[in-house]
């Protein structure tokens, strides 16, 4: 298994889990680097990404869309707050309405990503997402990705075993 | 804060939130569902701005939590609003799991000479 640890807090809405790779971190920042590898993790198999704009950089910009099962394409953003290859990201990720503009009735949440060096080998990858408001949560949630998350472990049990 | 280690002023506020007829009927009604304040209003003969600060007073007490719907001000009980947050971050730990167990389907094909 990927993830060795997690961590919730209900009282102040945020989860942190950690995962461990046998890479190196400049390795592992790729995955967060090149969209192309982005697009292959970040969104369920029901509801593939397709990034847009990728400026990895302090006050840059990441735009994707997501394509869900009834065609539906959902927009989201990251104002890219913090970058310090290959160790820290942090970015407000957010929905975007038709024009790329941030949507304010939308939740957005604080992901902070930092990958450090194993002792022996690897890195060990933590993410720790903030929300605003239980709101902010359920309309996250909403966004179909629960669904696409019960379809998704099947194809990725699927895909580990091939 | 409703159980284990209670501060004298916490003890203090919530006594002070429960000694009113109103805040005490707010209650009542906020664990048994979510409700929104206008609607918690036509319950008394009092003014919307009256019900609000109800609301703070039951807020300051961690009896209740207030979140905004859109335009609506909502209020629900606080064990159920910890019990929703727990809820939903179950599902966005799942959500998670999925990203994280994809990033290494990703990085077990560099091993395989895959595309990277």
């Amino acid at each position: 298994m990927s993830v060795t640890a997690v961590v919730k807090d209900t009282e102040r809405l945020t989860m942190t889990m950690v995962a461990e790779y046998d890479v190196t971190a400049e390795r592992a920042w790729q995955l967060w680097a090149d969209p192309r590898q982005l697009e292959r993790w970040w969104g369920p198999p029901t509801y593939p990404a397709t990034f847009v704009e990728h400026d990895l950089r302090p006050d840059g910009r990441v735009t994707y869309f997501m394509t869900g099962p009834t065609g539906d394409q959902p927009r989201g953003f990251w104002d890219v707050l913090e970058v310090e290859a290959p160790r820290r990201l942090v970015v407000q990720d957010g929905f975007a309405d038709e024009a790329w503009t941030p949507v304010d009735t939308m939740p957005s949440n604080r992901m902070v990503v930092d990958i450090a060096d194993r002792e022996g080998g690897g890195v060990t990858m933590t993410v720790t997402s903030t929300f605003a408001s239980l709101e902010a949560m359920e309309q996250l949630i909403a966004m179909g990705m629960e669904e696409g998350m019960t379809l998704a472990m099947g194809q990725i049990d699927a895909i580990l075993a091939g | 804060m409703v159980v284990d280690h209670l501060s004298d002023s916490e003890v203090d506020r919530l006594f002070h939130a429960l000694a009113d007829a109103t805040r005490r009927d707010i209650v009542r009604r906020a664990i048994t569902g979510e409700q929104s304040v206008s609607e918690l209003a036509r319950h008394y003969p009092i003014s919307l701005t009256a019900v609000q600060k109800h609301v703070g007073v039951l807020e300051e007490a961690g009896l209740v939590v207030k979140h905004r719907h859109g335009r609506e001000q909502r209020v629900v009980g606080r064990h159920e609003a910890l019990r929703r947050a727990q809820r939903l971050l179950e599902e966005y730990e799942a959500l998670w799991r999925g990203r994280l167990d994809r990033m290494r389907a990703l990085l077990d094909e560099d091993s395989r000479g895959g595309t990277a």
